[in-house]
Order: C-alpha cells, then sequence, then structure tokens
C-alpha cells in the first residue's frame, strides 16, 4: 500500500502540490487527470520518491520513503517518464536491459537478458532490438522505455533469488508510476499500452498510478480517478462517480456531452465552455 | 598500443637499437658495467618518457570518458570544464611563486598545486553555472561557464609568464602548449599512482554511469545516488587530469577524441569506455609524441601542437561521419 499524507511541494514558495493525502492499494489501476500545471507530474515525482515534499510524508507499507535504501526501492518501483533523450548510441536491448540495473551485479546476467528478452516480445520491438535509440520515432522509444520499466520491475517464475515462502508469504509490492504514457503513440498503440498496464496492474501485488490527459481511456481503464487542479485533490473515486459534467465543467473549462457506448464504458464529448460558465 | 610503445622507445633524437635496448636493459641488472652514455639516455630519458606518455594518455582519454559520461554530452573533454587551465594556472603560479616564497621543491608540490588549480577552477565552472531556480546544472549554462572561466585561467597565465623571469616563463610557455621533457622515474611513479588508482575507481562506477546515460531522474529511479556519483566521477577526474597535466602541460583533444572513436566501433558501455579509452588514450599520445620528436628532429614539438594539429580533423570528419544528436 502506497500512502500520500498532507503532502506539500512547492518551489520559490509557489506550491505545485498543495496538502494532497490519498492512499493507493495493489491490485488496482490509479489514473490522475488534470489541466495543464495541475501538480499531475509533481504528484508522481513525490510518491515515486524522486523529489522530497517540504510538508507530509510519503509512505511504502507504512515506511517513509526517505528512510528506504535507494537500490531496495529501485527493485520494486519504476517510473515511466514521458520522452527521454539518450545522448549516446545504445541499441534497444541494451536500453531494456538497463531496466535491470538495480538487480545485477556489475554486468547483466542470463536472467536479466532472459527477462529484456520477453519484454522486448510483449511490446514487439524485438526486431529493431539493436538499432540505435537515437534513430528511433517518439513511439517506438516509448515503447522502448515501457518494456525497460517492466523489466525492472519482472519477476520472472523461476527467478532464484525469489524463495518461495518469500514469494507466498511476504512478497513485497511493487510500485508502478506513469508520467503521461501515451505521449507520441498512435491510437493502436494507445490500446495496445493500456491493455498492457490494465494487465500489469491487475496483480495482487503491484501498485500502479498514471497520469492521462484522456479522459475517456482515464474512464475506460482506471479503477480510481483522481483529479488534480492547481494543486490540489479535487476529488477522487470510481470513474462513474468521479468524472460527473459539474466536476469535468469547473476543472477543465468544457462542456462534456456523455454519448452511451456500448458496454460500460463512458464515452465523452467536449465543447469549449463559455467564458462566463467557467467563472 | 605494444608496437607503439616499442617504437617509441627506439627511436628519438637518438635512435636505438634492439641490442641497444637489451644492453641497456641489461645494464641495470647488479654485477653488470656502468651503462654508457648512450644507455643512460635510455634509461634515464626515452624510457621513463615513453611510460609517462602512456599514463597521461589514458589519465586524458580516461577523463575524456568520464566527463562525457557526467554530462551526457559527446562534445564534452576534459578541459572544457576549466580542469585543465585551472591546473595550468596552479602550475604557473607555482612556478612563479614557489621559488619566490620558498615552498619546498619536492616531486609532489607541482601536481599539488595543479591540484589545487585544477578543483578550484572546476568548483568555480559549477559554482557560476548553478542557476538559482534549479539546482541541477544545465549542460549548456555548464559549457559556456567553462568557455568563460577558461578565458579568465588562460588570462590568468598569461598576466603569471609576463610577470615571470625569463626561464620562469618558458617553463609556462612549454606547460600551456604541453611538454612530456620533464619525465623522470619519479614523475612516472606519482603520475602512475593517480592514473591507475583514478581508472580502478572509475570502473567501479561504470554500471552507474552507464545508467546515468538515459538521464539523471532515470538513474534516481534506477536506484544510483546521482549527486553523489556527480561528486565522485569530478573528483577522480580532476584528480587524474590535474596531476597529468601539472607534468606535462595542457594536451587537447585526446580527451575529446578517445571516447568517440570507441563509441563508434564499439558501443557506448562505460565498462568497455573506460578501459578501452585508458588503451586507447596511451596508443595514441604516445604516437603523438613521436611524431612530435621525429617531425623537427634532433629538436621537438610541444605534444599539445600536435595533438590539436592532427586532432581536429579528425574530430571534424568523426563529427560529420556519426549521427550524433546534441
Amino acid at each position: 500500500m502506497l500512502e500520500a499524507k498532507n503532502i506539500t511541494f512547492s518551489v520559490s514558495k509557489k506550491a505545485l502540490i498543495s496538502d494532497v493525502s490519498a492512499v493507493f492499494s495493489p491490485g488496482k489501476l490509479y489514473l490522475i487527470v488534470g489541466p495543464n500545471g495541475a501538480g499531475k507530474s509533481t504528484l508522481v515525482k513525490t510518491l515515486a520518491g524522486l523529489i522530497h515534499p517540504q510538508s507530509g510524508v510519503v509512505e511504502y507499507e507504512g515506511e517513509d520513503v526517505k528512510s528506504l535504501n535507494s537500490v531496495e526501492l529501485a527493485r520494486r518501483r519504476a517510473v515511466l517518464s514521458q520522452a527521454i533523450e539518450i545522448a549516446f548510441p545504445l541499441t534497444v536491448r541494451e536500453v531494456v536491459t538497463m531496466g535491470r540495473n538495480p538487480h545485477f551485479g556489475s554486468r547483466p546476467g542470463p536472467l536479466d537478458e532472459k527477462i529484456a528478452d520477453e519484454m522486448m516480445r510483449l511490446f514487439d520491438i524485438r526486431e529493431f532490438e539493436d538499432r540505435n535509440y537515437q534513430t528511433l520515432s517518439g513511439g517506438e522509444r516509448q515503447r522502448v522505455n515501457f518494456a525497460r520499466i517492466l523489466a525492472q520491475l519482472w519477476h520472472s517464475p523461476h527467478d532464484p533469488t525469489r524463495t518461495a515462502e518469500t514469494s507466498v508469504t511476504r512478497s513485497p509490492n511493487r510500485y508502478l508510476f506513469l508520467d503521461e504514457p501515451l505521449t507520441f503513440l498512435d491510437i493502436r498503440h494507445q490500446i495496445d499500452f493500456m491493455r498492457t498496464v490494465r494487465d500489469f496492474a491487475d496483480q495482487t501485488d503491484v501498485v500502479t498510478v498514471g497520469v492521462l490527459h484522456d479522459l475517456n481511456l482515464a474512464a475506460r481503464y482506471a479503477d480510481e480517478v483522481l483529479i488534480m487542479n492547481n494543486g490540489r485533490l479535487e476529488a477522487s473515486g470510481s470513474p462513474g462517480n468521479v468524472l460527473t459534467a459539474a466536476t469535468i465543467r469547473s476543472v477543465f473549462g468544457v462542456e462534456p456531452t456523455f454519448v452511451s457506448a456500448e458496454g460500460p464504458n463512458l464515452h465523452l464529448l467536449f465543447d469549449r465552455c463559455n467564458s462566463d460558465d467557467v467563472i | 598500443m605494444l608496437a607503439v610503445l616499442a617504437a617509441s622507445i627506439r627511436y628519438g633524437a637518438v635512435d636505438f637499437s634492439i641490442s641497444d635496448i637489451w644492453s641497456a636493459l641489461i645494464s641495470l641488472l647488479p654485477g653488470k658495467p656502468d651503462a654508457t652514455l648512450d644507455q643512460r639516455i635510455f634509461l634515464e630519458l626515452r624510457l621513463p618518457r615513453a611510460f609517462l606518455c602512456l599514463l597521461v594518455g589514458a589519465s586524458l582519454g580516461v577523463g575524456g570518458t568520464l566527463m562525457q559520461a557526467l554530462f551526457r554530452n559527446p562534445i564534452v573533454e576534459p578541459g572544457l570544464i576549466g580542469t585543465s587551465s585551472g591546473a595550468a594556472f596552479g602550475s604557473a603560479l607555482y612556478f612563479v611563486l614557489g621559488g619566490a616564497l620558498q615552498i619546498g621543491t619536492s616531486v609532489w608540490s607541482l601536481p599539488i598545486a595543479a591540484c589545487i588549480g585544477g578543483i578550484v577552477s572546476t568548483y568555480l565552472v559549477f559554482a557560476l553555472a548553478r542557476s538559482r531556480e534549479e539546482s541541477r546544472s544545465s549542460i549548456a549554462m555548464l559549457l559556456l561557464t567553462g568557455l568563460a572561466v577558461n578565458a579568465l585561467f588562460m588570462s590568468g597565465i598569461g598576466f603569471l609568464s609576463y610577470i615571470a623571469r625569463d626561464p620562469q616563463a618558458r617553463s609556462i610557455t612549454f606547460w600551456s602548449l604541453g611538454t612530456l621533457t620533464g619525465a623522470s622515474w619519479a614523475v612516472v611513479k606519482v603520475v602512475a599512482i593517480s592514473t591507475i588508482g583514478g581508472t580502478l575507481l572509475a570502473l567501479r562506477y561504470a554500471k552507474q554511469l552507464n545508467a546515468l546515460m538515459i538521464g539523471e531522474e532515470e538513474a534516481n529511479y534506477l536506484g544510483v545516488n546521482v549527486k553523489r556519483l556527480k561528486w565522485i566521477v569530478l573528483t577522480i577526474n580532476v584528480v587524474i587530469v590535474a596531476v597529468a597535466t601539472a607534468f606535462t602541460g595542457v594536451i587537447s583533444f585526446v580527451g575529446l577524441i578517445v571516447p568517440h572513436i570507441l563509441r563508434i566501433s564499439g558501443g557506448a558501455d562505460n565498462r568497455y569506455l573506460i578501459v578501452g579509452s585508458a588503451l586507447l588514450g596511451a596508443t595514441l599520445l604516445s604516437l603523438a609524441d613521436l611524431l612530435a620528436r621525429l617531425s623537427v628532429r634532433p629538436a621537438e614539438l610541444p605534444i599539445g601542437i600536435v595533438t590539436a594539429a592532427v586532432g581536429v580533423p579528425v574530430f571534424l570528419s568523426l563529427l560529420r561521419r556519426s549521427r550524433y544528436v546534441f
């Protein structure tokens, strides 16, 4: 379980997130939505332990993230960031294997290579495993990085480091953070990606928190949606309860039209609000 | 590398044949007659010089690799962030003031002066390049600040050589062009300690430097303490480059080109780059030294002139050929 208790993070006296409290349980997919500058990315970075809040505390299973060993944490917490540039000519395989960095000693072992293979197959990038990352398109890069992130968290069924009793009784939870993962992806890969995330998040020892811009995708895949605005958590709960016309209007300044689609899926169309309505 | 080393000890102002070299080496053994003049030239000048050359080349190559990995930028060389000009300034200061202030003239005092100069200038670059808002130094800021601080220290060196007496001024000029004539066994020992120690230490951080290639934030997420890594690697770089520079002066382009060549031929893994750049740096600098000694025989060119003259066109052609993204 991941818990944020009254966290506030400010840069030069401007609060990017203020007094946010939330609880994230394993086996569920949490998606954060909100307008630009709402503090979504800052919240993810704080939850992931990259930056520490000036007040409040982020706890992993009740332990302050600041007190955790950084390598230990890296073995069970991974973050997919936005647009990653690499200044050197690394191959796709090298980038994916990099995800195993906290697990291996001085060089990747056979298990690490095997996991890298598995991940590259999962993301459909095996055919260009020898290509230079710098020559890839934005969407291809995003898939390579997602493969790397999952490689970082992957437990192989035959992982010798996980003995039977730890995996059954006291397996530590794993934490996956996604910061606008769909940028650069075409529609097919967006859906593939969300499915993969959904499958991964369904595991009972995985806490997944992501930032998404597309409200429809958020509504479709999230167990819980968190709406942020001006650094504050405006609402959280199941998509149907949280993504209401009133909330969308006041937070995003757009007028939603609900279209009933087949199945339980919410479908939203948007139009710009009249400026009078917003204020 | 061995071939270049062999050539480097054979040819020079005086050429030695293989048998001369053998007899010189044999004369070292106890119970043999004293060495002849030629043999002593070989043992006390040529041989330490060849070793110094290897060590300094290795230092510059490793320094270049470390800086490029740290700044995640393939156009950084150790000198660009002020380390070598600061070291040269430190040694210039030592030349001019050392005698006057009666500071000890042991083999250690020159590298200490250069080291302090290198550390001060590198720190200055970092302190000035740090923007107020972010705690992270941006690359462009760092390079431009490095340029400015370099210019400052070069003017300081100019000032010192202007006020210096003649022999001191000449030493300073030689220093800023790079020269290996100061080689002796004592010097070789000092440089060997910093080069080999620095390289071995750097290898321990190769894995973390690899993680840094995909970004500072990403490296953090992979469990690397980036702040600490930066300080350790910078310190290694300052020490090996400043010590090498202290004895040989400013030798440019080796630290820039060596990692480039290696990356084009064998990838960007820092484990490979650190070892490779030590070997290739040593080889290239020995070749340059050979060229410096043979081109205007029996005199010799400052080695910095050779590395820049040969290095610039090589660097430009590498840049045009490769697909680096800046």
